[in-house]
């Protein structure tokens, strides 16, 4: 074995991170390590790569004991890690990032020639051809992630973590960086692999370690587990929820009435003109690849970008969707994709998470009550089942699941008719995810509309009564009722001449 | 071609055409004797601005340095008074006094998690208070050591005065850009300013580079105040009121990121040279009153800011369509 580790425990006040966890890692294996949020994933990395102290356990790499005190010193030993945001410096040139600390030197000053020589080297057999002078910023995050990967390989060159790093790829991105992983598998690197994809876990990885609430709970080789094996394993309760789940989408949509209609809303370079007609307690789903258009459209309906031509109407007449204010006004609700950074103020409570849009909307010259804020925030925890001690504490210590609950209860607070999704479920757990969507469901019961927008295939299958297929720019297809199945999407995704190469080569 | 060098070609552009718009109206300032001259009297914002340049590349800021100065002055020409030192003694004790100020200073931004503008600016007050409690008065330097240094420079052709003090400026720019550009210090500076996390993930000791960053201005605070001290014969306590805002304007104005992470070390003497033009020009006037020379400095800096502004938003489009 290259790493084993054994009986690993971690403390923290009041919480075991991780209780006696064993892991083992072989030269030549890609390991999945699979587990909830808060199943001890994160933790077991960071002691592993010396961001915490374990207090009990022992971890061998090359039968070596070893106790790694900072991220450089597990580097030096050989661990290196790669996140998934990219963590290398935007600002310094490709070359200047690859060498860092390294930096080939005569008398004592920086070479720069040998600097881009040393990282055209290692750099090789990655199937890159990049100009290695240029800012890392110029490439694209996928590129990134396999410089940081080289990088880390060359530093460390034993074990390789990586932590989520298909989070924010699109397909063909993923299928290179996939052919990376397997090249430095063969290589002799043993790779430890941190991913919600269970499709990629099971694309990608020899074995699987499955953690939960800190323990471990299983090892095994990953192709004698099935999905609904594993899912189990990693929930330790059935999925009675997902399952009954499945059956309520795809009802039939035609007696429900039509609320908003759009036609004709488009902008140049950001997405075709298109048209959508939305109807009372409708769950619409956007699918297609990142880049294709599907969340630009949505920021068009909700004004976060302004649409160059069309126009939108309900019942009673035009509305005006030029800004997100007035789209507000004309309830509409938008949780975007990135969470951290657009949707939640991580050092406000979830009180005050929840009250902002309602309180934005009155102004600052009419506060909402104190009593009534504290009605508003208890009455959303009971209802959407926000796991927390209670409501006043920040935002930002809550697991991903119930952020994205919070921020969801501050749209209902506004009463929206209308409420976009943009990947309602990026990052959170499976259980969190089974829940999320329940949720969604009971809300469209009161006539509430939805549109999600996801790059998760089942999900949309699951949640969505009716599908748009996105691609290139374009809206290109509909697919209502039975015709919603992963199959048929797909296919309406990848249709015509759609070349997923392309993606990666521009 | 890097978009990162627009903003030093733009530096360089704007300093050409406006010394041949200059010349074109007064032929005199293209002129080996005013371009002494702007050597000369620029050299103490050049080698102020050098250490600012590399703070600000780590993403920081130092507001203590116009004060640090007046403290080198009067601290210079009270121990020349008071004790019979010799002034290279005096000099070599000034830079240990102010190397430590400026290291001290940088632990404290680093230990308190302190932003560094609180810190530099308490440093600010504090070495402008220390000068006065030294001397109130302007103190005269009478040394033949400094008659020397004052007097020495070589003539070049066309009979400008290339002085002792511009040649050390230039100097310092040399081994400034040696620092930031050529050495694994210069490199960790550049990661700092491009995110301090990230920067630790990738082996910088963020401490120990944050001590010798402030560290490093500090010290270069302190010649700036020897040449000042050189430049005007006296220390005063009052002196170089404002230099830290200038020697940012320089900065900037050379081309270097104010949020940090990026920039050039020569861009900074260009930005320099560029302020120092625009005096020059409104003396050569002579109706027009100094106040102008605020007024266009204004003006560049802002435009720079657009520039750097409208570069950011030019290379996130430009990684936009590669995604």
């Amino acid at each position: 074995m290259l790493l084993t580790i054994q009986s690993l425990t971690k403390t923290f006040p009041g919480t075991k991170a991780l209780d006696g966890v064993n892991f083992d890692l072989s030269a030549g294996e890609v390991h999945a390590l699979l587990g909830e949020n808060g199943a001890g994933k994160s933790t077991l990395i960071k002691c592993l790569t010396g961001a915490y102290r374990r207090d009990e356990g022992e971890m061998h790499l090359d039968g070596r004991l070893i106790s790694p005190t900072s991220t450089s010193e597990a580097q030096e030993l050989g661990i290196g890690t790669v996140y998934q945001e990219v963590n290398l410096l935007p600002n310094l040139t490709v070359a200047q990032n690859l060498t860092f600390g390294r930096e080939p030197r005569r008398f004592g000053l920086i070479n720069s020639r040998a600097q881009k020589l040393a990282a055209l080297e290692m750099l090789q057999g990655y199937g890159l051809d990049i100009d290695v002078g240029r800012d890392l910023s110029s490439y694209s995050v996928a590129i990134q992630q396999i410089i940081a990967i080289a990088r880390a390989v060359a530093v460390s060159g034993k074990v390789l973590i990586l932590d989520e790093p298909t989070a924010s790829l699109d397909a063909a991105e993923v299928r290179m960086l996939f052919d990376v992983v397997r090249n430095l598998r063969d290589r002799g690197l043993g790779i430890v692999f941190v991913s919600h994809f269970l499709d990629q876990v099971f694309e990608l990885t020899d074995r699987l370690t499955v953690l939960r609430n800190g323990q471990h709970v299983v090892t095994e080789q990953t192709a004698g587990l099935d999905r609904l094996q594993l899912i189990h394993h990693m929930l330790g309760r059935d999925l009675e929820a997902v399952e009954e789940q499945g059956h309520t989408g795809h009802a039939p949509i035609v007696e429900r009435p039509a609320m908003l209609h759009f036609t004709g809303i488009g902008r140049a370079g950001v997405i075709e003109p298109f048209d959508l007609t939305v109807h009372e307690g409708e769950v619409i789903g956007f699918a297609g690849l990142l880049g294709s258009g599907r969340t630009e459209s949505a920021e068009l309906l909700f004004g976060l970008r302004r649409a160059q031509t069309g126009e939108a109407r309900d019942q009673s007449g035009p509305i005006s969707i030029e800004t997100p204010q007035s789209a507000i006004a004309a309830g509409f609700g938008f949780a975007p994709e990135d969470r951290k950074t657009d949707g939640i103020v991580a050092e406000l409570s979830i009180r005050e998470n929840i009250i902002l849009a309602l309180q934005a909307q009155r102004g600052w010259a009419r506060p909402l009550p104190r009593a009534e804020q504290d009605r508003l925030a208890a009455d959303y925890i009971k209802r959407l089942d926000i796991r927390t001690s209670d409501a006043e504490k920040a935002i930002g210590d809550l697991s991903g699941g119930n952020q994205q609950k919070v921020v969801l209860a501050r749209w209902l607070a506004m009463n929206p008719r209308f409420l976009i999704l943009d990947e309602p479920t990026r990052g959170i757990d499976v259980g969190a995810h089974a829940e999320i969507l329940k949720l969604i469901d009971r809300l469209t019961e009161d006539g509430m509309a939805v549109l999600i927008i996801s790059s998760e295939l089942d999900e949309l299958v699951v949640a969505a009564d009716r599908i748009i297929v996105v691609r290139d720019r374009r809206h290109v297809s509909e697919l209502t009722g039975s015709a919603v199945t992963s199959d048929t999407i797909m296919q309406a995704i990848a249709a015509e001449d759609h070349a997923p190469a392309q993606e990666v080569a521009r | 071609m890097n978009p990162r060098t627009f903003p030093l070609l733009a530096t360089i552009a704007i300093f050409l055409v406006a010394y041949a718009i200059c010349s074109a109206q007064y032929p005199t300032i293209f002129s080996s004797r005013v371009a002494g001259n702007l050597l000369t009297d620029n050299a103490y914002l050049g080698i102020t601005a050098v250490g600012m340049t590399l703070v600000i590349l780590s993403g920081g800021i130092d507001l203590s340095v116009g004060s640090v100065i007046a403290f080198s002055g009067v601290f210079i020409a009270v121990m020349l008074r008071d004790t019979g030192l010799h002034p290279l003694v005096i000099f070599a004790l000034l830079l240990v006094v102010t190397t430590l100020f400026g290291a001290a200073m940088g632990g404290l931004i680093d230990i308190l998690a302190m932003p560094p503008f609180i810190v530099t600016l308490a440093g600010m007050f504090l070495a402008r208070g220390v000068a006065y409690m030294l001397t109130i008065d302007s103190v005269p330097i009478n040394h033949d050591f400094y008659s020397f240094l004052q007097k020495s420079y070589y003539l070049m052709p066309g009979k400008g005065r290339l002085t002792f003090i511009g040649v050390l400026m230039l100097l310092t720019v040399l081994a400034g850009m040696i620092v930031a550009h050529r050495t694994r210090f210069g490199a960790s500076v550049f990661a700092l300013g491009g995110g301090t996390a990230t920067a630790r993930l990738m082996g910088v000791k963020v401490r120990r580079t944050t001590v010798q960053i402030y560290a490093f201005s500090g010290f270069m605070s302190g010649l700036a105040g020897i040449v000042f001290s050189i430049y005007t014969g006296s220390g005063y306590p009052l002196a170089a009121v404002g230099t830290e805002l200038t020697a940012i304007a320089a900065v900037v104005i050379g081309g270097t990121l104010l949020a940090g992470g990026a920039g050039y070390m020569f861009g900074t003497l260009i930005g320099v040279l560029t302020m120092g033009l625009i005096q020059t020009y409104i003396v050569f006037d002579g109706t027009l009153s100094s106040w102008w020379t605020k007024i266009v400095i204004g003006v560049l800096l802002l435009s720079f800011i657009l520039l750097q502004k409208g570069l950011v938003h030019l290379s996130t489009r430009q990684r936009g369509a590669r995604i």
